[in-house]
């Protein structure tokens, strides 16, 4: 193979070398000469999406289903400016993506040329790290030391920006074997001596709990392997937070539920009252923790993370480990098997008598309707009818989302995809494509809020281009129901913007995408309509009407303690004070 | 369980030597950030400082290694002890940052500031800005019958005392570094 080729030339031959099978991508002038190499060749495929911020979300998508990192290719100036929301999603969710921009040539930057931003100053603080390439000799290299870069330590999304002269130009390829080696390389082994720390409070706790998060599904299956028979063989109880929803299953028995603002009581109460806190590659959100001085006064706490900065951010924390939550949490069970794998156990067995009592008090309790079908209800029509399949399912932002979480069981990683960190609504639908992509043959479900739904809704247009059977499971209680709800609890009631008016006829726009349609509106056709939703061979919009004020609870109150959460609707009167009402 | 248990697997980076959270004494640190350098590294570490917050007392830069292309930063900042620690972990994360070094917490340093003061007078106030420049041991870099261009190196204490006593003896204008900062020592 001659190593002498164009810039354009190089960015797929980088890609290949880098293992990538899909691109996302909308073209422009400033990336013409890539499309003409993508146009060449059959080994990379092109999604070609309708909207940037569409072929972020299908990366991230992708990314979050495979493990691998999903790759993105855009145009200059609007096409870089629509794909920063989905950079920032990724940065929040720590989501590998590798962004690739056009820009005007060499010699026109900073003349305010045709289709100009200033791409690397726009993105540099919502990426990873970026680069400007202005050497066709250098773009190969950075390509894989973007890559290294995207998929090492905590992982997020980096961006290229290719002027068009340096795409046109010839150059050397480098192979990646070739390339530079980074200095980037973080830390991935725990240190021996916290290890041990660690080990000797497990086999000391009496109320153990394990908090997981985001970083365990990040980690790789090896992580969730090793968690499971961990806390198996420990018999602790354990939670997630949303990001690490399936690294331990939801039919575990071990399992409490999704802790935090809508957690279960007995996730949050076992939060606020243990002994000894594991906190596995989760970072203290504050979703999770409510009031910090108030979060779990009484426990130490062990913190496995990869990030150095994630350690003692919000919560101060008595063993910090820093390394990859596989590596670690390996060291750790093989050490405390080592040990004679002991436990408190008759400390341990009198915290569960506690916690069932907790979970006595079914949190998740909602009122069901034979008039209107509660959001609740859908979901766990849905969850009944698409059990033990292959499913993979994303969402949009709100209630509908809590729901999701509450209400569906995950019973492996990779298989739930949600905006957490940066809660960016319109995120569903590309999602469910880029997991569709990656996924020919599975089910994948976006359960969606219609007002979330209709933000990215162009990309309807690429589900039926591809002919991707991505089903879209709206919810549809025809308001901004988050919003409304908090301005139900916050602000007296005024429902200040937070309906949606005007909706389309659902129906009609699926077919008009040429895609089926499904109204439901009675409990009592719900599950046939499930099932007809189910059984299309090909994308499907379902405009499932809903119960228009229901409430998602638990809800801990902004400001407020995890003992101080809110069960029901009967509860909330002046539940947020105004200290809370300032916080998000 | 009691916490206190930990103490055995405990080692040098033990719990027992993390700050506690709740401290709010405002401390100074001056850091040396050792980076690649390329293009758009000072507006990241910049970036960094105003997009979380933080405070930046004294900032320079320039590279000191051409051939390996590094450069190197020293900041001055102040905040709470966690506040520092943050700092110090979202730097050292940062992909182009080889090194963060806390000057203030690894040992002795030194640290200097260069500054040109340009001080406007005549008769006493002259001669007694003249008379100081020399107990400050600065030096005359510029000078026309009614002005004085002071070079004057040092610790930053001892550049703002100097500017303090200019004051009133006609200071117009000064130009100052900012903090280069080393380790005793090798
Ligand atoms: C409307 C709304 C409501 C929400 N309510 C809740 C709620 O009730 N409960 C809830 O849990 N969340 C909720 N969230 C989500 C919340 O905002 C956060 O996104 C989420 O809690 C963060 O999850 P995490 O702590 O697992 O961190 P992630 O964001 O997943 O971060 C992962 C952590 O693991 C580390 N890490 C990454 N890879 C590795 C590795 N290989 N090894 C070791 N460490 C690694 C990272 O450095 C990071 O610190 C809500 C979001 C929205 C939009
Ligand atoms: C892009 C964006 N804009 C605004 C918000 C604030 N927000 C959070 S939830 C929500 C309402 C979502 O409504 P819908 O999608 O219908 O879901 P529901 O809460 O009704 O289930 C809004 C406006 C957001 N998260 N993202």
């Amino acid at each position: 193979m001659t190593r002498q080729m164009t810039g354009a030339k190089m960015v797929i031959q980088a890609l290949k070398d880098q293992g990538v099978d899909t691109v996302f991508g909308y073209p422009g002038g400033a990336v013409l000469p890539i499309y003409d190499e993508i146009f060449k060749q059959n080994d990379i495929r092109h999604i070609l999406v309708r909207h940037e911020q569409g072929a972020t979300h299908a990366a991230e998508g992708y990314a979050r289903s495979t493990g691998k990192p999903g790759v993105v290719l855009v145009t200059s100036g609007p096409g870089a400016t629509n794909a920063v929301t989905g950079m920032t999603d990724a940065l929040m969710d720590s989501i590998p993506m590798i962004v690739l921009t056009g820009q005007v040539p060499t010699f026109m930057i900073g003349n305010d040329a045709f289709q100009e931003a200033d791409t690397v100053g726009i993105t540099r603080p919502c990426t990873k790290h970026n680069w400007l390439v202005k050497d066709t000799d250098m773009l190969a290299d950075t390509i894989h030391q973007a890559f290294h870069v995207a998929t090492n330590g905590r992982p997020g999304p980096v961006l290229i920006d290719i002027p068009k002269d340096v795409q046109f130009a010839t150059g050397t390829y480098v192979p990646p074997k070739e390339a530079r080696v980074s200095h980037y390389a973080p830390q991935t082994e725990g240190d021996a001596d916290m290890i041990l720390a660690a080990v000797e409070a497990i086999e000391e706790a009496e109320r153990p709990i394990f908090y997981t998060g985001g970083g365990v599904i990040n980690s790789g299956p090896e992580a969730s392997a090793v968690l499971r028979r961990f806390v198996g063989e420990s018999g602790f109880p354990i939670t997630s937070t949303l990001m690490g929803l399936g690294a331990y299953p939801a039919s575990g028995e071990a399992w409490l539920g999704m802790l935090g603002m809508h957690g279960t009581y007995e996730a949050n109460w076992a939060m606020h009252d243990c002994d000894l806190m594991l906190c596995i590659g989760a970072r203290f959100d504050d979703r999770i923790t409510g009031r910090t001085d108030a979060f779990s006064p009484g426990s130490v706490k062990v913190h496995v993370d990869i990030d150095p900065s994630s350690i003692n951010k919000n919560i101060h924390v008595n063993i910090p480990i820093i390394g990859d939550v596989g590596a670690v949490l390996q060291a750790m069970y093989d050490l405390w098997v080592k040990r004679g794998r002991k436990t408190a156990s008759e400390g341990v067995k009198a915290w569960w008598t506690q916690i069932e009592s907790w979970k006595a008090v079914k949190s998740l309790n909602y009122t069901n309707s034979t008039e209107t079908i509660k959001p609740q209800y859908a979901l766990e029509r849905l969850e009944a009818l698409t059990k033990g399949r292959d499913r993979y399912v994303t969402t949009e932002v709100g209630q509908h989302q809590m729901w999701a979480a509450q209400f569906l069981g995950f019973e492996d990683p990779h298989r739930w995809m949600t905006s957490g960190g940066l809660g960016t609504m319109g995120y569903g639908l590309p999602a469910s494509i880029g997991v569709q992509i990656a996924h020919p043959d599975a089910l994948v479900i976006n359960v969606a809020g219609e007002a979330s739904w209709l933000m990215n809704m162009q990309e309807m247009g690429t589900a039926a281009q591809y002919r991707l059977p991505v089903k879209q499971f709206i919810l549809n209680n025809e308001r901004l129901g988050m919003v409304r709800q908090w301005q139900e609890l916050l602000h007296g009631e005024r429902y200040s913007q937070s309906w949606s008016e005007a909706l389309p006829d659902f129906v009609k726009l699926a077919e008009a995408f040429g895609a089926k349609g499904i109204l439901c509106s009675d409990p009592a056709d719900l599950d046939d309509a499930i099932m007809e939703m189910l059984n299309h061979d090909g994308p499907v919009l379902f405009d499932c009407l809903v119960e228009k004020h229901e409430n998602c609870f638990p809800m801990i109150p902004s400001g407020k303690a995890h003992n101080e959460m809110l069960l029901g609707d009967a509860s909330t009167a002046d539940a947020i004070d105004s200290g809370g009402a300032v916080l998000v | 369980m009691n916490a206190l248990s930990l103490k055995k697997g405990a080692s040098r980076k033990s719990a027992y030597d993390l700050k506690n959270p709740l401290d709010d004494r405002q401390e100074t640190h001056t850091l040396a950030i050792l980076v690649d350098n390329e293009s758009g590294v000072l507006a990241r570490v910049i970036g960094l400082f105003s997009g979380r917050g933080y405070n930046i007392d004294s900032l320079t830069v320039a590279e000191t290694d051409h051939s390996g292309h590094r450069s190197r930063i020293t900041v001055v900042t102040t905040g709470t002890p966690a506040v520092i620690e943050q700092i110090k972990a979202q730097l050292g994360r940062m992909v182009p940052v080889h090194d963060v070094h806390d000057l203030t917490v690894e040992g002795a340093s030194v640290e200097r500031e260069l500054a040109l003061v340009k001080v406007q007078g005549t008769g006493d106030k002259r001669v007694e800005a003249l008379r100081i420049s020399d107990v400050f041991r600065a030096s005359v870099v510029d000078s026309t019958l009614e002005s004085f261009v002071f070079q004057l190196t040092g610790a930053p204490e001892k550049i703002d005392a100097f500017i303090d006593l200019m004051r009133p003896l006609g200071l117009i204008d000064v130009a100052r570094t900012g903090v280069a900062a080393i380790s005793r020592g090798t």
